[in-house]
């Protein structure tokens, strides 16, 4: 039997980045708020503490913060003519379970969005002609812009602290920065990571290419810093024990280090763990949400009444609630129609390994976000009319750790086991270094997310199904990316290099990046968008959907910058706009 | 005794017309009640009085001694388990005499030998604060003492004849107004001696050590007077104001009871009285212990507690012990560090701590317990380096200590 709790204001799915973030937003603002989390509480000093933090076995091999796919997982196939399969075990992505979600084991990296990203349909258009597009890719433009968004990038970053150079200040161009990015109202809060070896030469050979490199812009913060709410993060120690780990000395950016400390003190706000949401809940009309309905570890199922739901579920789960709750038309790849589903994404990656004789990289001195890149090759910063593709990315030297068990780079040719192979281990692990392109991912007819008809999770609910496969546009430019970056790395002057350039079919055996996007976009157009600008579903005014779930596909950048960039914008528009008159923010 | 009241109060609500009952008996100025409620913030009563999460002063909150347990008896104004029976001239004799209803001697836990120094118009404020709380039922057993301290009156009474000197707080007028006002609140209502102060063999306060460091409930409150090296000496005025406000300052950071005293009592104080304070402490007398050196960085102790550091402590409080301010304690020249008493240290790398949380200072960061991977031996040598490191100096750490005090905590 479900129990039924006393109404509050605000219900929130999901306690990671973003729900952590409008939580402090809406509590501030005066309203009741209950965040309602799948996994468990997780702190500092007793998850994650200095005196275990470094323990690759049981962070990045058993996955010990991540969700368990016995709990809830999701099936994958290639194309439309396949039978998904249930994914058993995490491989291609990694999702975050427990209060802080991914924003607790994530890198860090801190990248703001191309201002032509937000508008991607039309600015291709505009330059290469309608032709230049495949048939099939369904890339679309945002509805918000990144002069409208510039605020609320700055407000995450100077909750994070972020460390870096800005290369763009109000349109004046910073030697040392990112020349190719937006505008920046103001300089990053600290200054960039110092960086190893290995990415001080790679910026020595980009230069003397023409390019202008930077340093990658970091939440693994460069020294102490004091957030506006009052929360202090400490200096990074280059532990190297980063993603997939929680940071022992408070020195990751994360809901644990930026907001939660703060966001406990208020009286109007409780946390509700270990309970997972199973869905949302409709009135008679469909058009208004009347709660959520999740279910403790006692399998006891709870009714909870709220006049606004915020679903921040991370994007997999997201689309999952929104499909299984019945709100929004599912898409159909088949009759082009519905928004649920729709345009899925995700990055592609590929990268360079570099061999040298005659240097020690000492690449366990490393942090998450450490690196040089250039971005020259980034978004739409490069004339793809030669090319016969678009999209692209940024590269750099960013090796993010030499962990003992994982770190076991080897030239080619080198046996995959035994004493020779043990060998050759011992012999490149100082001297080897991985460079890497990470690049965009567009939107695409056949690629979606739906309800599986075959698999049912542990409650009896269908499983999620994605179809996702890399594209003829995508391969190309990773072949392009891979080529440029590899130019860059030969200038080393490293013994060899080896080239690896992303091809297909996608697996979600290989694990690329944790960026899965899209699925419930945003828009102007409600016939291809499931919320509007403001994150707001068009089908259900009081529900607002945050996440990567809003892009319409993925840019050459890690996406979490952009995320709660927009949940600050969000959270304006719901404080400023809604509360004063709930209803839809945008008339159709 | 409860009839007399009852007929008491029917009685003047005869004579108002029954409009309120605690117009008669309660002054009703907002003022003063509002000051009450200042005043008791400052003197922290909710310390004793309130459990944490529990409803407000109450009762329940356990002080434990080495003669047992005090438990904070009930003081809303409940008539049956409160102190809803008492007049305000009872609450008068319990602070400046700590003398209760029916001439029961209270407990020194109720630090009245402190509180006698709280003028007549504070405490009646107090009282009329504490008149306007909701009325709670709570029957609380305060005195939960062993044998043979749980006989009451005549051995407090002799204890007060060596312990107690009542009387209210005599400024000096040879100081500033300020400095009085800091000692006022230092030595009566915030009671820093009931914690800061070492006791005799009664349990009383030694004259002689006023506030020269203390150990309390598997805590040790430290010195804070002005010694260079175990005290405050070395804390600018504004940076104590900061620390008593916000639980956070260049050096340190509040865990422990006295995260719980910032907490709740002194970063709801004004900056004003937080000055007083300060300034007041800024000019008592060092300690003046004696004279220690430094153990030899060679000093096998010295060797291996280093290593141990820079494996475990270094990447939060570096490897020059400067630590990160408002995060990570300073460890190089910190006066707790150089305790003579090493309970606290010992404590905290046994079993871990989180600081104080204030509105200003939200972090509350926190030691992890390293008593599950370091041995008695470990804990000492690391100990006994941090003391002796960075122009530190005290005395070496014996894993006997470790190994008592972490039986103690298990317990
Ligand atoms: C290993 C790794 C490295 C990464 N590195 C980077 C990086 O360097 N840069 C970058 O930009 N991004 C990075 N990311 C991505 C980043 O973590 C996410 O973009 C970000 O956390 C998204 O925020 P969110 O609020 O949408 O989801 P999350 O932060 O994941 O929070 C979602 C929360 O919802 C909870 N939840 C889910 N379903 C339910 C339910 N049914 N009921 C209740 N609760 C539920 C989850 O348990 C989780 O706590 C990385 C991710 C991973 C896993
Ligand atoms: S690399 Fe830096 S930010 Fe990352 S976990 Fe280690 S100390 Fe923390």
């Amino acid at each position: 039997m479900t129990r039924k709790l006393p109404a509050t204001d605000v219900v929130i799915i999901g306690l990671g980045w973003t729900g952590s973030i409008l939580a402090h937003e809406l509590t501030g603002a005066g309203l009741n708020v209950v965040a309602i989390e799948r996994g468990p509480w997780r702190d500092t000093a007793t998850d994650f503490p200095p005196a275990f933090a470094q323990d690759e076995l049981r962070y990045h091999i058993r996955h010990d913060l991540f969700l368990r796919p016995a709990q809830q997982t999701m099936t994958f196939r290639n194309n439309v003519n396949q039978t998904a399969l249930p994914i058993r075990a995490w491989q291609g992505f990694m999702p975050g379970n427990g209060v802080g979600g991914g924003g607790l084991h994530w890198n860090a990296q801190t990248w703001r969005f191309n201002p032509t990203d937000f508008q991607l349909k039309t600015h291709l258009t505009q330059r290469y002609g309608s032709k230049f597009l495949p048939e099939n890719m369904t890339i679309q433009d945002w509805g918000v812009t990144y002069d409208e968004i510039e605020p609320y990038y700055d407000k995450f970053e100077y909750l994070c602290g972020t460390s870096g150079k800005a290369g763009n200040l109000n349109g004046q161009k910073q030697a040392g920065g990112n020349p190719f990015e937006g505008p920046r109202s103001r300089e990053y809060p600290t200054p960039p990571q110092r960086q190893p070896y290995a990415a001080v030469l790679f910026a020595q050979a980009a230069k003397e290419l023409g390019y202008f490199p930077f340093p990658q812009p970091s939440g693994n913060l460069s020294q102490a810093y004091t957030n506006p709410l009052g929360v202090t993060l400490g200096a990074c120690t280059f532990c190297g024990f980063c993603e997939w780990f929680g940071c022992g000395n408070y020195s990751k950016a994360s809901p644990q280090t930026t907001i939660l400390p703060a966001l406990i003190r208020q009286p109007n706000f409780e946390a509700r763990t270990n309970c997972e949401v199973v869905r949302i809940n409709l009135d008679k009309s469909g058009k208004r949400a009347t709660g959520v309905t999740y279910i403790d570890t006692s399998d006891q199922e709870w009714e909870q009444p709220a006049d606004l739901v915020l679903l921040c579920a991370f994007q997999l789960f997201n689309v999952q609630l929104l499909l299984t709750s019945g709100i929004g038309k599912p898409y159909n790849p088949s009759r082009n129609e519905g928004v649920i589903g729709r345009n899925y994404s995700y990055q592609v990656t590929s990268n360079v390994d570099a061999f040298f004789d005659d240097k020690n990289f000492n690449p366990f001195i490393s942090s998450g976000s450490i690196g040089m890149c250039i971005d020259e090759f980034n978004g739409d910063n490069f004339d793809h009319g030669p090319h016969g593709f678009v999209g692209g990315g940024y590269m750099g030297a960013v090796q993010t750790g030499g962990r003992p068990i994982l770190t076991t780079r080897t030239p080619p040719g080198t046996p995959a086991w035994g004493a020779q192979w043990k060998k050759a281990v011992a012999d490149n692990y100082l001297s080897s270094y991985e460079t890497m392109v990470h690049a965009s991912s567009y939107s695409y007819r056949d690629v979606y997310c739906d309800l599986d008809p075959t698999y049912t999770d542990r409650l009896g609910r269908k499983l999620m199904r994605i179809t996702f496969d890399f594209h003829e546009n995508e391969l190309k430019m990773s072949q392009y990316l891979t080529d440029r970056l590899a130019e860059v790395v030969q200038k080393m002057g490293p013994r060899q290099i080896v080239k690896l350039p992303r091809t297909g079919p996608y697996t979600s055996t290989q694990y690329q990046t944790t960026h899965t996007c899209g699925g419930a976009v945003m828009g102007t157009d409600r016939s291809i968008s499931a919320v509007n600008r403001y994150l707001q579903s068009w089908d259900v005014p009081n529900l607002f959907v945050m996440g990567a779930t809003a892009f319409p596909q993925n840019a050459g950048y890690n996406p979490t910058d952009t995320v709660c960039a927009l949940a600050y914008w969000a959270a304006d528009a719901i404080v400023n706009q809604y509360l004063k008159n709930p209803g839809p923010l945008v008339q159709t | 005794m409860r009839i007399r009241t009852l007929t008491a109060l029917a009685f003047a609500a005869c004579i108002t017309g029954g409009v309120s009952l605690r117009a008669v008996g309660d002054d009703q100025s907002f003022a003063k009640i509002e000051r009450g409620r200042y005043l008791a913030v400052a003197g922290d009563c909710s310390a004793c009085h309130t459990v944490p999460g529990g409803k407000p002063f109450a009762g329940g909150a356990a002080l434990e001694t080495p003669f047992g347990a005090l438990v904070g008896p009930n003081i809303t104004p409940d008539v049956a388990t409160g102190i809803g029976a008492w007049s305000e001239a009872d609450f008068l004799r319990a602070m400046s005499e700590g003398i209760g209803k029916n001439g029961t001697r209270l407990y020194p836990a109720m630090p009245y030998p402190a509180y006698t120094k709280v003028t007549r118009d504070d405490a009646s404020a107090i009282w009329a604060y504490l008149r306007t709380l909701e009325p709670v039922g709570n029957a609380v057993q305060s005195n939960q003492l062993l044998f043979p301290f749980n006989a009451r009156r005549p051995a407090t009474a002799t204890w007060d004849l060596i312990n107690f000197k009542p009387g209210v707080f005599e400024p000096d007028p040879a100081k500033s107004e300020t400095w009085n006002r800091g000692a006022y609140l230092v030595e009566g209502l915030g009671h820093c001696g009931t914690c800061h102060t070492p006791k005799n063999i009664t349990g009383g306060d030694r004259g002689d050590m006023v506030l020269q460091g203390a150990l309390l409930q598997n805590w040790y409150a430290p010195d804070v007077t002005t010694d260079l090296r175990t005290g405050i000496g070395s804390w600018a005025v504004e940076e104590i104001v900061r620390y008593l406000k916000t639980g956070a300052n260049s050096f340190d950071i509040a865990s422990g009871p006295m995260a719980e005293a910032v907490e709740n009592s002194t970063s709801h104080m004004t900056d004003a009285d937080l000055l007083a304070i300060a300034t007041y402490l800024k000019d008592s007398p060092p300690r003046n212990g004696p004279a220690v050196a430094a153990l030899a960085g060679n000093d096998r102790r010295m060797v291996a507690g280093q290593a141990i550091y820079e494996d475990r402590c270094a990447a939060c409080h570096v490897s020059s012990g400067a630590g990160a301010p408002t995060l990570f304690p300073r460890l190089a020249k910190a006066p707790l560090i150089q305790s003579d008493d090493p309970t606290s240290l010992i404590r905290v790398v046994l079993i871990g701590s989180r600081a104080g949380a204030t509105a200003a200072a939200p972090t509350a960061p926190a030691m992890p317990a390293f008593g599950w991977n370091l041995n008695d031996a470990e804990v000492a040598d690391v100990l006994t380096y941090i003391r002796n490191a960075w122009g530190n100096a005290a005395a070496p750490i014996q894993p006997a200590s470790v190994a008592t005090l972490r039986d103690r905590l298990q317990r």
